[in-house]
């Protein structure tokens, strides 16, 4: 499908694909909101979205996707972007899409195997990106008080994590099952 | 009681997103005003100048100074309260929120920040210092200050020209152009993620807050998944459609919005280069980022 020369850099398709991903991520995080029956928690179906097209279309598509989409909905919401968090979310998706040559989505085979370790490795980039990228960023940038962010920061943490395995799992095996297996074509 | 402000702000701003289109969906309007005819590449580093300078910056007064700016740009711009109130309170919200969790959670943070100890009252744990109060107020101001440029970059320029400026200031013309079919395809996505919502409504699987929590999550997965599966269609279409007519081929691209700078556009960039400056001369004049009232006392 991709089999392009990657001389040019950035593909025509990552470019599509970051473009499409990062206004469905706005979308969802702007309307679908599950609540998690704790005030003001809701399961992020965005950051589920984010690992898929992250999945699909590698760390740098991820890392825009979810940089571009987060910048928009801060922007729109609250006026201005915060800065700290909209970059752990463009490495969160950066994260993510390491695993694209692992998981070898589009060729229709996703093992339990597999999908246990997207998930560890999932919530690792989450623990990375919320527990020491976001806080961090936090106290170096605007000068926060340690203790409010990192708890801030766990928080995002478990959530973020609990909603990429439930939403995100769901969304990868769900885009595994629409695709043709590999080798599904017998010689008669 | 937060909770309850909350849903009410989520159940108008969902009103207030359903009925927004390509044009508005930033509250784009065209006024004749200088802010409106000014480049969208002009406006675009003006508010990077000076929301950054601000978020490095823990001078009061200079924070205080480029809130009125803010302030005035706005009144300039001819912006209705009603078009941004909504806004505001979440702001505000957000604010409070965050205030009190620092207050609860770091009661002696500005104390260590500042080097000094003015109790004003309370004991222990939960001493306020002045310098807490102090630390906080900047904290609400760095949280405001740059709402009403916001509002201004968002509302008097056209999301067009958003990719035509980000290119100008040199990000890559293809991550511009991303940003491009970002803003094209949201109003696109929004109205799939309707239909697909009303149709599987129709089929019985109810989203409302009438429904128990298993029965709304089943329902966000139905809306979800034909949603994601139309969008990965889309950006094959798209890129074979691009694809086609040799997109990224050249170093260069030109853009259909973009425009010759003015007069007014040098006089911003002139502003911005003025408060980077005035900001950079504080840091150094202050030998830090904290304007620190409590030394000599």
């Amino acid at each position: 499908m991709n089999t392009k020369k990657k001389s040019e850099g950035f593909s025509v398709r990552s470019v599509v694909a970051t473009g499409i991903g990062a206004a469905v991520f706005f979308v969802l995080m702007k309307f679908i909101a599950i609540p998690t029956g704790v005030p003001n928690t809701t399961i992020n179906v965005a950051e589920g979205w984010l690992a898929l097209i992250a999945g699909l279309f590698g760390p740098v598509v991820g890392l825009l996707v979810g940089f571009i989409g987060h910048t928009l909905n801060d922007a729109v919401t609250y006026g201005s972007p915060w800065w700290s968090w909209v970059i752990a979310d463009g490495i969160f998706g950066f994260l993510l899409g390491l695993g694209k040559k692992h998981l070898a989505l589009e060729y229709g085979n996703l093992s339990t195997k597999k999908l246990i370790q997207f998930n560890i490795w999932q919530v690792i980039s989450n623990v990375i990106a919320w527990f020491i990228i976001a806080p961090i960023g936090d106290i170096l940038i605007y000068k926060e008080a340690a203790q409010k962010v990192f708890l801030q920061g766990a928080v995002t943490a478990v959530v973020n994590s609990l909603s990429v395995a439930i939403i995100g799992s769901l969304l990868l095996v769900a885009y595994v099952k629409s695709r043709p297996k590999k080798n599904s074509l017998r010689n008669e | 009681m937060l909770t309850s402000v909350c849903e009410d702000f989520i159940d108008t701003k969902v009103i207030y997103f359903g009925i927004m289109t390509m044009n508005n969906l930033f509250g784009y309007k065209e006024r004749d005003t200088w802010l409106n005819h000014t480049t969208g590449t002009a406006k675009l580093v003006g508010f990077l100048a000076i929301s950054t300078m601000g978020m490095i910056s823990y001078d009061t007064r200079f924070l205080l100074a480029l809130g009125i700016l803010a302030i005035v740009l706005m009144k300039m711009a001819q912006i209705k309260y009603h078009e941004y109130a909504l806004m505001l309170k979440l702001v505000l919200v957000f604010a409070v929120i965050n205030l009190v969790m620092v207050t609860v959670l770091a009661p002696q943070y500005g104390a260590q920040l500042y080097g000094t100890h003015h109790a004003l009252f309370g004991s222990g744990y939960w001493t306020i210092t002045e310098e807490q109060v102090f630390y906080e107020f900047n904290l609400l101001l760095k949280y405001l200050f740059s709402l009403p440029l916001a509002i201004i970059l968002l509302f008097t320029t056209n999301p067009s020209e958003f990719a035509a400026g980000l290119n100008k200031i040199g990000v890559p013309y293809k991550i511009a152009y991303s940003f491009a079919i970002t803003l094209r395809y949201i109003p696109d996505v929004q109205s799939d993620y309707h239909t697909i919502s009303l149709a599987q409504q129709a089929r019985g699987y109810e989203i409302s807050k009438k429904a128990s929590l298993l029965a709304r999550s089943k329902g966000a997965v139905q809306i979800i998944i034909p949603l994601i599966f139309t969008s990965l269609d889309r950006i094959e279409t798209i890129s074979q459609a691009m694809e086609l007519r040799r997109f990224g081929r050249g170093k260069k691209r030109s853009w259909y919005q973009e425009q010759a700078f003015s007069k007014r556009d040098i006089i911003v960039f002139i502003g911005s280069i003025v408060v980077i400056v005035t900001g950079v001369g504080l840091l150094i004049s202050n030998n830090g980022r904290l304007y620190n009232p409590f030394q000599d006392r």
